[in-house]
């Protein structure tokens, strides 16, 4: 863990500092609770479904900058996106979390790639997917 | 000897990793480091005197048995409790407590009784008991702690009534590191005729623990606490209450003889050891008695109050850091429960490993206090007595940095 000063950059704490879709979402049509009980982290994800298309998002909760920067940066990419490119993505994320995506699977990722080096760091990894989990949960719920 | 020159002594060469690792070792309420004569008793055990205990009638097998009841005798004396009859080995302190629970609590409570404890306590010394009113119908009772973790003597007069059976309560809480009013709660248990059973988990390896004068009739605590090895506990209880309980766990070498159809249990304390022991265990905390009483208590009790002072004085200084408890250093022994503004305890954990410090971040097993305090999770810093001033100062140098590298105040 001694790259841990470097993991901590300013892409994590920008979206841990200042999520831009941290709030409640009146409109949604679909929500769900993720819950990490070993460490606490606690969010709930909201999202507005049209047409099979993801069209707005947000969270709300508590939790560490991980877990906190990680769902905020997942909404960031798959907001505008049809279900099944969301649902293809968040498996990249969870891939590049155990440390088998591509590099070019990765830069489809976005920001989201910042967090590539939670796979060395296992303490951390539920922090990292909770967000993607509720989302896959979410959208396959619904299928 | 002055604070200066008692803190110059360097007790981490007892200890191997400490020597070896580059860390301040700060999660000590969790578990301890063990020192060489430790792992070396453990280990002769093994190499030389290895057989099942209590049971062969060869040399080497009573060579055994003596290494292991010769612990006994050491935490006898270590607590000084009367007999050695008292003195049950078990894995730990959860399951010193779920020894007393299932044995005494399913035993000797009924529907209306009362179980008193404290909102403080370790999910261990909670959930068992939680574990017997659900089967008998009593009730457990909370006592609350104020802000600063202290538990007033009327809050213990009225909740101890003519209803309460048992009252459990940790010595010293392991969040708030608070010394608790035992001696009382003993007092008042005795007077309505209850029976008290005290988590010593906290507390005997950091301060003298006597169980005569405190007439606690159950103590528990763990071996991996107090720098003996993990999967060794010990259970205290009085001779008189001991006898009256029904077996934990059955099986072999609990027994005097087996028929079809009946048995008659071992004696005291055979009777609540089922099963090959942990021979080896028990001789590696026997080594790690005779060392905590090489170093003494004193010695132990004044180096942790001058480093916790030090770390106090240290983080009240810095902004944004908040302690939970009392504000006043002499009120914690030796553990330090803090949070800091807008940075989660898991990050903090995190930035504390990158920077060599090792210290423990989340509930700390006691959920209900954190509930009660208003905090959710937290972080921990916790003393022994091998720390050192320098291991402080690094923690307070990356705790100060901690809220700027969270992107605070740039």
């Amino acid at each position: 863990m001694a790259d841990n000063r470097a993991f901590y950059n300013e892409i994590l704490l920008d979206h841990n500092m200042h999520p831009g879709h941290k709030h409640e979402l009146p409109d949604a049509d679909m929500e769900m609770r993720g819950y990490n009980p070993t460490c606490g982290d606690d969010i709930t994800l909201r999202l507005k479904v049209a047409d099979g298309i993801v069209v707005d998002g947000a969270f709300t909760g508590s939790g560490c900058a991980i877990s906190q920067a990680s769902a905020d940066m997942m909404l960031d990419l798959v907001i505008g996106k049809p279900k099944e490119e969301a649902l293809r993505l968040s498996d990249i994320f969870l891939r590049m979390i155990k440390g088998s995506a591509s590099e070019e699977e990765i830069d489809e990722l976005e920001e989201a790639g910042a967090l590539q080096d939670v796979s060395h760091m296992p303490a951390r990894v539920k922090c990292a997917v909770l967000g993607w989990h509720t989302l896959e949960q979410l959208l396959e719920d619904e299928e | 000897m002055v604070n200066e020159d008692l803190l110059a002594i360097d007790y981490k060469k007892d200890f191997p990793l400490l020597r070896e690792l580059d860390v301040a070792y700060l999660d000590n309420s969790a578990t301890s480091q063990r020192p060489q004569c430790v792992v070396d008793a453990e280990s002769e055990f093994y190499l030389k005197h290895n057989a099942n205990p209590l049971r062969g009638l060869y040399q080497l097998a009573m060579e055994a048995t003596d290494g292991y009841e010769n612990a006994r005798i050491a935490v006898q004396k270590f607590i000084n409790a009367k007999s050695e009859e008292e003195i049950i080995f078990t894995r730990n302190t959860s399951e010193s407590l779920n020894l007393v629970a299932y044995s005494y609590g399913l035993s000797n409570l009924q529907a209306g009784d009362e179980i008193v404890t404290t909102i403080m306590e370790h999910h261990s010394n909670m959930l068992p008991w939680r574990m017997v009113a659900a089967k008998t119908g009593a009730v457990v009772k909370y006592i609350e702690c104020a802000q600063d973790g202290s538990i007033s003597e009327a809050a213990l007069e009225e909740a101890i009534t003519s209803k309460t059976k048992i009252v459990a309560m940790a010595q010293v809480g392991n969040v708030l590191g608070r010394l608790n009013p035992v001696e009382k709660a003993i007092e008042l248990a005795h007077k309505v005729g209850a029976v008290a059973v005290i988590d010593g988990a906290q507390s005997v390896p950091h301060m003298p623990v006597d169980v005569q004068a405190s007439d606690a009739d159950f103590l528990a605590f763990s071996g991996h606490k107090m720098f003996g090895p993990m999967g060794i506990g010990v259970l205290y209880g009085k001779k008189k209450l001991l006898k009256k309980m029904p077996p934990f766990l059955y099986g072999g070498e609990m027994i005097n003889w087996v028929s079809r159809e009946t048995q008659e249990y071992a004696p005291l304390p055979h009777k609540f050891e089922a099963g090959t022991v942990n021979a080896a265990g028990a001789v590696g905390l026997h080594a790690a008695i005779d060392y905590i009483q090489s170093v003494g208590f004193e010695v132990i009790e004044a180096r942790e109050a001058a480093l916790t002072k030090i770390a106090f004085e240290g983080m009240q200084k810095i902004e944004g850091v908040h302690i939970i408890g009392s504000d006043k250093w002499e009120e914690h022994k030796g553990i330090i429960t803090f949070t800091i503004e807008g940075v989660h305890p898991h990050d903090i954990a995190a930035i504390f490993d990158a920077d060599g410090v090792n210290i423990r971040a989340g509930n700390h097993c006691a959920q209900p206090l954190l509930d009660h305090l208003g905090t959710g999770a937290t972080a921990r810093m916790s003393l022994a007595f091998y720390n050192t001033v320098a291991d402080v100062e690094r923690f307070l140098a990356s705790l100060s940095t901690m809220r700027e590298r969270m992107g605070y105040g740039r």
